[in-house]
């Protein structure tokens, strides 16, 4: 008994505790470093271009005029791009959020124990689908289908991005919805089974609102897939610059622009300068979509 | 009395979780209007036996239940809508589960479920729910903010006030007073002492003290059987029928 207050920790153990704790500690603090990283070194690359007299960031940000490589006239104006991605994204999310919440909420409470475990192993599969494989369907597979059913000339366009987006989409919306829905404690269903509600009601009236914020996250993760996969996109969305007009249009992302030009734009010219810009851009749209997301859920928990 | 005349009747009834039986063929009666303290020490499958009444038993997966429970005359099994049946059965757990809803809605809950929704109504069964479990005159301010900041005992009397709410005719409490103070345990007994006038009530708990203060008859259970089961004075008197009876009482085993 007095073995115990009589024993002393071996010196490694306490000194191992300390590095244990440090390391624990630069780990956390990595991750604001290597986003204020990222963040800077874009952003360097890019800010160049603001000394330049012709360019204008409302240009930039409001025109769809994108002839970077005119020998007269250079115009740098991104507007159609955010629109484009902005489309497939929304496209993609009306699909992708009411499937992937359905099949979430089939796979924690409606299906058996074993039908689960075998939609849960082919879910994570399709979520190892790489975004190039994806791509290729959706120039190849999809795209056929569209003109075959839709009559459109040309089969890549919002349309066929947005199903490719929404099939990439609903593996994660899947898994983290139905983890968000598993994590809702048992005695609420008890509780409210005991009430005498039907299954339906308990989903709808008690494991969707306490699940709420980790339903939003996930819907959220799928929207940052959304704005930024650039693959999959760049392959099924026909990457011309115009605002679309319907569903049928093609466009071009944000993301797709940067992966097609960079290579070919001169280190240092403004091409390459503005190419930086709009990435700095989608990094502000990821940054206000997830400040908007952690707002929402905040305010959720407050109430 | 006869058999027809008993509120819950449960014929050779058995459980088993797996292929571990827990409940082992126990057959009793419930009468209208009593309350029915049933005692024993853990494991010996006092919370499985309510969790049959109201079939929420159906919920765990691998378990196998034969014997019948009729509850006014129907087999629990067999009835038409298992929901109904529920709502008839208001149950009370050992640890408060507040939904993550307002006081309000928290009461609201199974009448708009069940399908109410005129705003009288809903407010006349709310007020009504929480005076009997002695609970308005405390939250009658802020119906609106979340039931689950009230302190564990406040929290014990809205699960009872929401068990209340569907206005059932019985009545299960399985061991309501493990996270509650004395002070607030002994007001809820009171409030049992009144419902009682409107309801059956079966009283799960392990202070065997409680159903000697509360219970017409008590039933003990060992091991998923029943020992006795007699009015409380037997039970607690000089002369239960049972050694083990005598001996769980006083507090030599278990």
């Amino acid at each position: 008994m007095f073995a115990v207050r009589a024993a002393k920790r071996a010196p490694w153990a306490v000194v191992g505790e300390k590095i244990i704790e440090a390391l624990v500690y630069f780990c956390g603090f990595s991750a604001i470093v290597f986003v204020l990283g990222i963040f800077v070194f874009v952003f360097k690359e890019a800010l160049p271009i603001f000394a330049h007299e012709q360019f204008s960031l409302t240009e930039f940000l409001t025109s769809s005029d994108w002839y970077p490589t005119s020998e007269s006239n250079k115009r740098y104006g991104v507007f159609a791009m955010i629109v484009g991605t902005a489309s497939v994204t929304v496209l993609a999310m009306v699909i992708a959020v009411p499937f992937g919440l359905g099949a979430a909420i089939y796979l924690s409470e409606f299906c058996g124990q074993k039908t689960r475990e075998t939609l849960k192993i082919v879910i994570e599969l399709l979520a190892a689908v790489p975004s190039v494989v994806w791509g290729f369907i959706g120039l190849t597979v999809m795209s056929k289908l569209i003109v075959q059913y839709t009559g459109t000339p040309v089969g890549v366009n919002v349309l066929n991005g947005g199903l490719i987006l929404a099939l990439m989409s609903v593996p994660i919306i899947v898994s983290i919805s139905e983890d968000a829905l598993k994590a809702v404690p048992d005695s609420y269903r008890e509780a409210a089974i005991a009430l005498g509600v039907t299954r339906w009601q308990l989903v709808w009236r008690v494991l969707l609102p306490a699940a709420k914020q980790g339903l939003l996250a996930a819907v959220l993760l799928g929207v940052g897939r959304g704005v930024g996969e650039t693959m999959a996109v760049l392959m099924a969305t026909g990457h011309a610059v115009h605002i679309p007009h319907g569903v049928l249009d093609s466009v071009r992302t944000l993301t797709a622009n940067i992966a097609a030009e960079l290579g070919e734009a001169p280190a240092g010219s403004d091409h390459y300068r503005v190419l930086f810009l709009t990435g700095v851009l989608l990094f502000t749209l990821t940054f206000a979509v997830n400040l908007i997301a952690d707002t929402i859920v905040r305010g959720i928990r407050r109430k | 009395m006869t058999a027809a005349e008993n509120h819950i009747e449960v014929r050779d009834l058995r459980l088993s979780y797996g292929l571990k039986e827990v409940i082992h063929g126990i057959s009793f009666g419930i009468r209208r209007h009593e309350i029915l303290g049933v005692i024993g020490p853990a494991q010996s499958g006092k919370t499985s036996l309510l969790r049959c009444i109201n079939r929420t038993i159906d919920f765990t997966p691998d378990t196998h239940v034969s014997g019948t429970i009729e509850v006014d005359g129907e087999d629990v099994r067999k009835v038409r809508s298992v929901y109904a049946l529920r709502r008839k059965i208001g149950m009370v757990a050992p640890l408060p589960v507040g939904l993550p809803l307002s006081i309000y809605d928290n009461v609201a809950f199974a009448p708009r479920s069940a399908g109410l929704h005129r705003r009288a109504d809903l407010d006349a069964i709310v007020e009504q729910c929480l005076r009997q479990a002695a609970l308005w005159d405390e939250v009658k301010d802020r119906l609106e903010s979340l039931g689950t900041k009230l302190s564990g005992g406040q929290q014990q009397r809205l699960t009872i006030a929401r068990a209340l709410s569907h206005q059932p005719e019985i009545l299960c409490l399985d061991e309501f007073s493990i996270a509650i103070d004395p002070v607030t345990t002994m007001r809820i007994e009171d409030v049992l002492k009144e419902l009682r006038k409107h309801m059956t009530i079966i009283l799960v708990t392990n202070l065997t003290q409680q159903a000697r203060r509360l219970a017409d008859r008590t039933m003990f259970m060992w091991k998923g059987e029943i020992v006795e089961l007699d009015t409380t004075e037997v039970i607690f008197g000089e002369n239960p029928k049972d050694q083990r009876t005598r001996d769980y009482v006083e507090g030599i085993f278990g």
